[in-house]
């Protein structure tokens, strides 16, 4: 079973791969957005965005929806941090996933974006890529991990 | 000048760990080429024609003694004994090895610097009038507001992969220094109808292939709303800036794509759901910021005085006369002056500094202007807080290291980038062109009888010599791999500014002095009484300019 970062550990996947081209994906499937779209019973129901779409048709419906994966198809498209953003804001509680291309060296701003699941291309990089979160104990903005900025909280 | 308590301090020690790491990897082989890219570039190291090329943040292009020392000592230690200051008040080394860049960036950290953003496809160095908190037009200081946007914009989680690097500028006067309207954002410090300073917010301006004036998306903004306008405005570009071609990335393709309207009622839309949140800057927050700011030590002087004792003291001395007249600038507080140091002299590549000068500048700041220096976009050094009676020592001391050029704003005093000599993006070399034409007027008294004029290079469409807003324009470009430059005229980085116009087909570099000569004889020909070049071309058009420059020789 593949593996992931999901809130600091390192767990098997409970969800299966999206499957664009796939009619009537399981239960335990991520939909792409059309699937997702396309279905009337969204609740339960995980969804992965592309570039390019904006998370706004997914805004009513994040108390049904258990996880939200963004694909980094090439990771120097840094679309997915405002989306993840923008869910977060709005109230989305459920698993935010990053999965693609992105690179350990970008943990840290997605985790602050609000990602809290790290599906890396490459597997054998978990151990390091959760050492990577660590990397920095202070930040100036406020983001998703830290709703104050630091001009609010300074000694 | 801002000063790192322990967050700060901490926020650029880990990212010096964090760099070493990354390069560690890379030499190593576990980091690609690819994925070292963005990372190396966003601590300002660029994979050069010769060599790395480093380029370190000058925050609004302050710095203080200590730090230009420490700049000199890198230079000597892991350089060739000089550095270069950038068209954005940045310091860039041309010759450092890759595996010494932790190091140096640890020298940095030392001080209180870094090469944070100073490359790459995120927020940029912010820029500053050179002259904020002693020029004498100025509503209010912009320094605390850029040191406010540093700290928001340092390691933003969320825009640091952007479809393309992101400038902003921030000024405070009616004379606009810091060219806001070419930035992707400009913000201009302006009092409302009641008094109340706001800001007043422009987006999409840039130079680059498609020079583009910016817009107004607000025109008066209360400031402690500054940041999360600026991430609105930055999240509407993240999303919807083009990422498909590199050259139509800017954002001042996306606003004008969408049209200003459409813009700003993107930028609101994403604006009312943060704003008034956290990122609302507090009245505390604005009054430690300015706390930074405050006025140094000034000695209560008689100004008529001091300026009767100057004038006596320059009448004995024409040459130290010429350079009071070129090089120093009138100061907001009595019996004070700011002096440019000019980093043009001929023979040397615009706005380059050796060690010695630069430990020099160091020991000068600190006997002369409480230990403080500036760095500014004309690729030149400013001590801002001169006491009058002192700047006939300051000048001798200058003079004796060939710092005291009294060309400023002259002809000579160009803008130029790198280019080919040293950059890998440049099509065309830009140094040997701004040598030749500094050969060729190197007479004075005919460069002030030409009066104030901007002569700005870049050697290639990235336009990092600002080519675009100088008021005589030179353009490196590749024809079959053959060097030439394209000439534009008219162009302007004040208040009212412009884009300059193509003249016609380009030239070979050789030429380069016989054209510019051509430009200033057709101005001197057609001006009316004290008109300087722009002017002259604004009210005659560019026929003439083109007419002379390409007549067939008989």
């Amino acid at each position: 079973m593949p593996r992931l970062i999901k809130q600091g550990q390192i767990v098997e996947d409970s969800w299966l791969a999206a499957d664009p081209d796939a009619t009537g994906p399981g239960a335990q499937q991520i939909l792409s957005l059309d699937q997702w779209l396309a279905i009337d019973e969204k609740s339960g129901r995980a969804v992965m965005l592309e570039p390019g779409q904006a998370p706004a048709p997914l805004f009513e419906h994040l108390a049904q929806i258990p996880m939200i994966a963004v694909n980094f198809p090439v990771f120097t498209d840094g679309r997915g941090f405002s989306y993840a953003r923008e869910l977060r804001e709005r109230g989305f509680q459920g698993e935010l996933r990053a999965c693609g291309s992105f690179i350990r060296d970008q943990l840290t701003y997605l985790q602050r974006c609000g990602f809290d699941a790290f599906q890396m291309a490459d597997e054998s990089q978990l151990n390091e890529a959760l050492a990577s979160l660590d990397d920095f104990s202070e930040y100036y903005q406020a983001a998703i991990d830290q709703p104050q900025p630091l001009f609010r909280r300074r000694a | 000048m801002y000063v790192y308590d322990q967050y700060d301090q901490t926020i650029v020690d880990q990212r010096v760990v964090q760099f070493r790491d990354q390069t560690e990897r890379f030499l190593a082989g576990k980091l690609s080429e690819a994925e070292f890219l963005p990372l190396r570039l966003q601590n300002g190291l660029y994979v050069q024609r010769l060599a790395p090329m480093l380029r370190i943040a000058v925050p609004y292009g302050l710095l203080n003694s200590t730090q230009v020392r420490k700049l000199a000592e890198i230079t000597r230690v892991f350089d060739k004994g000089y550095a270069h200051v950038s068209t954005r008040q940045n310091i860039q080394l041309n010759w450092p090895r890759l595996e010494d860049v932790p190091d140096i960036l640890a020298e940095l950290a030392s001080v209180q610097m870094h090469a944070i953003q100073t490359s790459g496809n995120c927020i940029r160095n912010t820029t500053t009038d050179q002259y904020a908190g002693v020029a004498t037009d100025e509503l209010e200081d912009p320094r605390p507001y850029c040191e406010i946007i540093r700290q928001w914009s340092t390691l933003h989680p969320e825009f640091a992969f952007l479809p393309r690097k992101f400038k902003i500028a921030v000024c405070g006067t009616s004379q606009d220094r810091a060219a806001i309207r070419a930035h992707d954002i400009g913000v201009e410090l302006v009092a409302n109808e009641s008094g109340n300073i706001g800001c007043r917010i422009l987006a999409g301006g840039g130079l680059g292939r498609t020079p583009v004036i910016g817009s107004v998306v607000c025109e008066w903004l209360d400031r402690k709303h500054l940041l999360t306008y600026l991430e609105a405005i930055l999240r509407v570009y993240n999303q919807n800036g083009r990422r498909d071609n590199k050259y139509k990335a800017r954002i001042k393709i996306l606003v004008k794509a969408m049209g200003i309207e459409a813009f700003r009622d993107a930028v609101e839309q994403e604006w009312a759901p943060i704003k008034d949140g956290p990122t609302t800057l507090t009245d505390e927050e604005i009054a430690r910021a300015k706390s930074f700011f405050t006025e140094p030590p000034y000695a209560a002087l008689d100004h008529a005085a001091s300026q009767s004792a100057l004038a006596a003291k320059t009448s004995d001395n024409p040459i130290f006369g010429n350079w009071v007249k070129r090089n120093t600038v009138e100061h907001r507080v009595d019996g004070y002056r700011i002096v440019n140091i000019s980093l043009k002299a001929t023979g040397f590549a615009p706005g380059d500094i050796t060690d010695t000068q630069l430990e020099l500048a160091a020991d000068l700041a600190d006997d002369f202007s409480f230990g403080e220096i500036r760095t500014t976009h004309q690729q030149n050094l400013v001590l801002a807080d001169v006491q009058m009676d002192q700047l006939y020592p300051l000048w001798l001391r200058l003079q004796s290291a060939g710092l005291a050029t009294p060309n400023l704003g002259y002809l000579t005093d160009m803008i130029c980038c790198p280019g080919g000599d040293y950059c890998s993006l440049a099509n065309a070399k830009s140094i040997p062109v701004a040598e030749a034409i500094q050969s060729r007027f190197d007479d004075l008294d005919y460069l002030y009888d030409l009066g104030p004029l901007e002569l700005n290079i870049s050697g290639c469409m990235n336009a990092c010599g600002h080519h675009h807003i100088g008021h005589i324009g030179i353009l490196g470009v590749d024809k079959k791999g053959q060097e030439f430059y394209q000439v534009c005229l008219g162009g302007s980085q004040s208040k009212d500014a412009s884009i300059g116009k193509i003249l016609g087909p380009s030239f070979g570099q050789e030429d380069m002095p016989d054209v510019i000569e051509k430009l200033l004889d057709t101005y001197v020909a057609l001006r009316e009484e004290d008109e300087i070049f722009l002017d002259t071309y604004r009210r005659v058009g560019i026929a003439p300019f083109k007419e002379r420059v390409y007549a067939k020789a008989d």
